[in-house]
């Protein structure tokens, strides 16, 4: 079975988010950029899945600009065994729309025939938590979000998901679209030998109109602004005037 | 202009503040229907029809409603989809598992934990874990979009709208639901309590983690925990707050042993009042803190236990 992995670009989830002041969106140039933190958790899912013999090969795609190929060789460096790059912006600052994304997914779906695909459930950038229950839904396939636990076998992904109340545990029909969260695995790190066999890995450049999507957005940013600010208060000495703080200055207790 | 919102049920129960929220946050739109998609959904329909701002209530009654799951409940949202030009949820694990897919069948984007109503096109989201505001413009016919509920007061149960039973439609049977783990407290729940008490690392165990829930006791709150104290099992996953967690803004949110990562603050930098306790005075959270106590959470939460009597 071959599963597919989209991993996306995005500001290293360590930096702090500078808003420009024109309001014009998020400074990303000379910013550190690094792999989607939820999407290293679905290349070492997979990678796991190919360990156990699960898995024949992994794909990792990823939509963005040209440099989106340093995530791919990531993730190949990883253990992924090829990539493809869809080129479709050539300004770092152009967030490609879920919607179009997953257009652009089904697309090489229909192409690559894949038994899984594993996505994360949420891009630490844009916040939308949307790319795989919409990818699911064009191809017409099962979806399980938001997973902390998966196992597969020939007809079903069994798959614990953390939701509001607790933990669900739902069997997805293969082929399924899995979306992970933060505690299904820790993802490896790369090793200098594979850092290096990964060069030579395929690694497949694509562009929108080559798979016949069109990616026109369907939102308009209009601004984007600093939220207001929180001012740092006080240091109380004791638990005595924290207690009186918050009874007589708060009124909260 | 016509809205349908989707209820928060769980089992056959409506979750009355997220979605009496939901119904405030979008009453300036339109026309409000709720759809109570459950099985057994009489009761949840009936609490639904008291909300103010209701003109209707719609109940799909059916075993493949159950569950939450997204495949058979996208259907059903999406045959309803024609009399509608908004449809919305709550951003509750549930909105956000099914929104984005009738979004997809509709061939429109999916505009995810809106904040504030602009206008009626226009919406401002957070996004980067909340450090930017973003107001985007939708072009689409149709408005699919998921209500962050913290930022709306809930709309009260003075209302009687009418309630229609609806059929279900045709199950993909796309999956199958197994089994719920579901922790079930008596104490408040964590996005709707006036009062949030939270632990983090410094906590040390999932045996400690006691002291911070004798103190949520002692309050009458609830209970959070950062993500690095679910991860070691001090707490269960439900209690995580944060950008990939829960969101909340109680008038009081304690972090007890918490850094302040921004992926925590994310989750309740809008709480009215802030205290932290943390015994390093350097810790990011003392920056966004109303007043912060530089202790040791072992001597502090203790007295503050023997304080609170
Ligand atoms: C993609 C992504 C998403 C994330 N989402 C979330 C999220 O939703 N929610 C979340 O919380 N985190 C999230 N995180 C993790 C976040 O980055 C931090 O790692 C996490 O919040 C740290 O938790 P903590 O503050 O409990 O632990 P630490 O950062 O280890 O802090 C522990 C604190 O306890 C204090 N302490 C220790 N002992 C004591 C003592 N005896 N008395 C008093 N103080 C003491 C220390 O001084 C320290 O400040 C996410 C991370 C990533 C990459
Ligand atoms: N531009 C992209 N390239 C590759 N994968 C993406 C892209 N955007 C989103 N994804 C995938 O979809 C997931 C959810 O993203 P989002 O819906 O934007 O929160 C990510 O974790 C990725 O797995």
């Amino acid at each position: 079975m071959k599963v597919l992995v989209p991993v996306k670009r995005v500001i290293d989830y360590n930096v702090k988010v500078r808003v420009k002041a024109d309001g014009g969106g998020v400074d990303l140039a000379n910013v550190k950029m690094s792999m989607n933190p939820f999407d290293e958790i679905a290349v070492e899912e997979a990678i796991r899945l190919k360990e156990a013999g699960t898995v024949t090969e992994i794909i990792a795609v990823s939509i963005g600009v040209k440099q989106n190929q340093e995530t791919l060789r990531t993730a190949l460096a990883m253990g992924a065994d090829r990539a493809i790059l869809i080129i479709a912006a050539d300004d770092v600052h152009t967030d490609i729309e879920p919607l179009a994304v997953a257009k652009l997914l089904k697309a090489v779906a229909d192409e690559e025939q894949p038994g899984l695909i594993l996505l994360g459930k949420q891009a630490i950038d844009n916040d939308m938590n949307a790319t795989g229950q919409m990818l699911s839904a064009l191809l017409g396939w099962s979806q399980a979000t938001f997973a902390s636990e998966l196992s597969i076998d020939d007809n079903f992904a069994t798959v614990t998901r953390e939701v509001d109340g607790g933990l669900q545990t739902i069997k997805a029909k293969m082929p399924a679209i899995v979306t992970v969260d933060l505690r299904l695995n820790e993802p490896r790190y790369a090793s200098l030998p594979n850092i290096m066999k990964a060069k030579r890995k395929q690694l497949d450049e694509k562009t929108p109109a080559d798979l016949g999507v069109d990616i026109t957005p369907r939102l308009t940013i209009i601004k984007t602004t600093e939220p207001s600010e929180r001012k740092a208060g006080i240091i109380v000495a004791d638990v005595a005037e924290l207690i009186q703080k918050l009874k007589d200055e708060a009124g909260v207790l | 202009m016509a809205v349908l919102v989707l209820a928060e049920v769980n089992g056959a129960e409506l979750s009355l503040d997220q979605t009496a929220k939901t119904v405030t946050a979008v009453a300036s739109l339109g026309d409000v229907t709720v759809l109570c998609a459950s099985s057994g959904c009489a009761g949840a329909a009936e609490a639904a029809a008291k909300i103010e701002g209701v003109a209707k209530v719609l109940c799909a009654d059916d075993a493949a409603y159950g569950n939450g799951l997204a495949e058979p409940i996208a259907d059903l949202i999406v045959s309803l989809a024609g009399d509608y030009d908004y449809i919305v949820a709550p951003a509750t694990t549930d909105g956000k598992n099914i929104l984005p897919r009738v979004a997809a069948l509709l061939d429109v984007m999916v505009i995810s934990e809106v904040t504030t109503i602009v206008s009626a096109d226009t919406f401002e989201r957070p996004i980067y874990a909340g450090n930017a505001i973003q107001t985007v413009q939708s072009s689409d016919a149709k408005k699919v979009m998921s209500i962050r509920t913290t930022g709306f007061e809930a709309a009260p149960e003075t209302g009687s709208a009418s309630v229609e039973t609806i059929n279900a439609v045709a199950n993909p049977g796309l999956s199958e639901w197994v089994e719920d783990r579901v922790q079930t407290s008596d104490r408040p729940e964590l996005t709707s309590a006036k009062i949030v008490v939270s632990g983090g690392r410094g906590v040390g165990s999932k045996e400690n983690f006691a002291i911070i829930e004798q103190l949520a006791d002692k309050l009458g709150a609830a209970v959070g925990a950062s993500r690095a104290a679910v991860d070691s099992g001090y707490a269960p996953n439900d209690w995580q707050v944060g950008q990939t967690g829960k969101v909340v803004a109680p008038d009081l949110y304690i972090a007890i042993g918490i850094s302040g990562a921004i992926q925590h603050l994310a989750g309740m930098k809008d709480s009215k009042v802030i205290v932290a306790i943390n015994k390093d005075e350097e810790a990011p959270i003392f920056q966004v803190a109303d007043y912060g106590l530089v202790a040791d959470l072992f001597d502090a939460v203790p007295a503050l236990n023997d304080a609170l009597g």
